[in-house]
């Protein structure tokens, strides 16, 4: 898979902070898993936040803040003894969903929807667009959602507020910025206004995730808007 | 790296002497408390790192005592995933930073978090990093460093407030009292500054 369209600065550097939502952070977390390119920008990143925590001005501790965790040291477990072989089953404590080979469905992705995307219960919003919300996630401040258009479709021309992030899961779209292809994220500053259309004979699935679902100019509601003719 | 790099490198070196003082080798304990649970080597790294894994609990609106309890939190989950530690794939810094945040993002802001030691990126190849190995990730966190340190101050601290305490640039245009255009050119600015000295090609470093 080759990326042209990567993440922005301030949007992985968010991320890498612990800053965004959830619903922001996972499709970040979902890119970042098919891009090597984002993944070490990431880790160059965490390597500043290293840096910072180890020349930050330390903040007094209580006298006895040592002992205590000393204490609570031996009580805990003693480490588990994990040969490299197995760090990996422990470390995705997701459950089996997780380890599916042949998948189209990125990896951060897969605890919240079938490990194939024709597997997905669509509801169709709109002639040639359907449309499926991932609602386990906790979003009190922003959407998660798949969106699946059918070829030659044309998404009318919208703009964003707040962050917007758009990943392909299948297929491919073009806008005016250029082509967008499995993997590419769409990250675009809240002044940029576009109308993607899906460009291949397949349709084009896309995971997409909003700040602030309430406001009527995000994308989801405008579709919506758009076709039932409100 | 060729020979001229490794020149200049040093070069750099000498001239951009570190801030820091003469620190502990982090890794070397981090190593020692995943093998033999060695006490005195946690012990080290609880005296450099607790109270600022709490001082920075705290800048994110924290208060003190639960800053001290999440500060002992990271300081024991270091001890339960010592065994983890690999110095090929983090710097001990970043390895410890990654505890802390991802503690901070479960505990303060009670959410998930998605990062990678959640899940394995099985068939992700990096071609770049082989060639890149041979200089070790201590190393390279040595030579951010010594670049950081080359910013000018207003730089380093729109990169701190920025990356590290996690601020908005809103948020810092607010503290700062400077324009919200000021705050992303001046990052823009950092940005540049750091790749040409850590002379890497443009988009390599953030």
């Amino acid at each position: 898979m080759s990326i042209h369209h990567h993440l922005s600065d301030s949007t992985l550097g968010a991320f890498t902070a612990g800053t965004l939502i959830e619903t922001i952070s996972l499709v970040v977390a979902s890119h970042i898993s098919v891009c090597p390119d984002c993944r070490k920008r990431k880790d160059q990143l965490e390597t500043i936040g290293g840096i910072q925590l180890k020349i930050a001005e330390p903040e007094g501790l209580s006298s006895d803040a040592l002992q205590k965790t000393m204490i609570r040291l031996g009580k805990q477990e003693l480490p588990h003894v994990i040969s490299p072989a197995n760090t990996s089953s422990l470390s995705s404590s997701s459950g089996a969903a997780l380890n599916v080979s042949n998948s189209e469905v990125p990896k951060p992705l897969r605890a919240y929807i079938p490990n194939h995307l024709e597997d997905v219960e669509w509801k169709p919003i709109a002639p040639g667009i359907k449309f499926f919300a991932i609602e386990d996630l906790k979003t009190a401040n922003g959407t998660l959602s798949l969106l699946n258009i059918a070829p030659g479709v044309n998404i009318p021309e919208h703009g964003h507020h707040g962050i917007e992030l758009t990943q392909v899961l299948k297929g491919s779209f073009s806008d005016e910025i250029g082509r967008f292809e499995v993997g590419d994220i769409a990250d675009l500053d809240s002044d940029i206004k576009h109308q993607p259309i899906a460009d291949t004979s397949d349709s084009c699935i896309c995971l997409i995730a909003t700040e602030a679902p309430l406001k009527f100019t995000s994308m989801l509601p405008r579709l919506v808007q758009y076709f039932s003719g409100i | 790296m060729t020979e001229i790099d490794a020149e200049m490198n040093k070069q750099r070196q000498i001239v951009l002497k570190p801030r820091e003082k003469e620190l502990p080798n982090f890794s070397e304990l981090l190593l020692n408390v995943g093998k033999n649970q060695d006490k005195a080597a946690f012990a080290d790294i609880f005296q450099h790192f607790a109270p600022r894994v709490k001082s920075y609990m705290l800048k994110l609106g924290s208060v003190d005592e639960v800053a001290e309890e999440l500060a002992q939190q990271t300081l024991l989950k270091i001890w339960r995933k010592a065994q983890l530690f690999d110095p090929e794939k983090a710097a001990a810094s970043t390895w410890i930073f990654r505890i802390a945040r991802n503690i901070r993002i479960d505990t303060l802001r009670k959410q998930k978090h998605f990062f990678d030691d959640d899940y394995d990126l099985e068939g992700i190849v990096d071609e770049q990093e082989d060639a890149e190995d041979k200089v070790s990730r201590e190393q390279k966190s040595h030579n951010i460093t010594l670049a950081l340190s080359a910013l000018p101050q207003d730089q380093t601290r729109i990169i701190r407030l920025s990356f590290y305490d996690g601020l908005s640039h809103s948020e810092i245009a607010n503290q700062l009292e400077i324009p919200l255009g000021t705050v992303k050119s001046r990052i823009r600015l950092a940005f540049g500054h750091l790749r040409k000295n850590l002379h890497l090609e443009s988009g390599e470093m953030v």
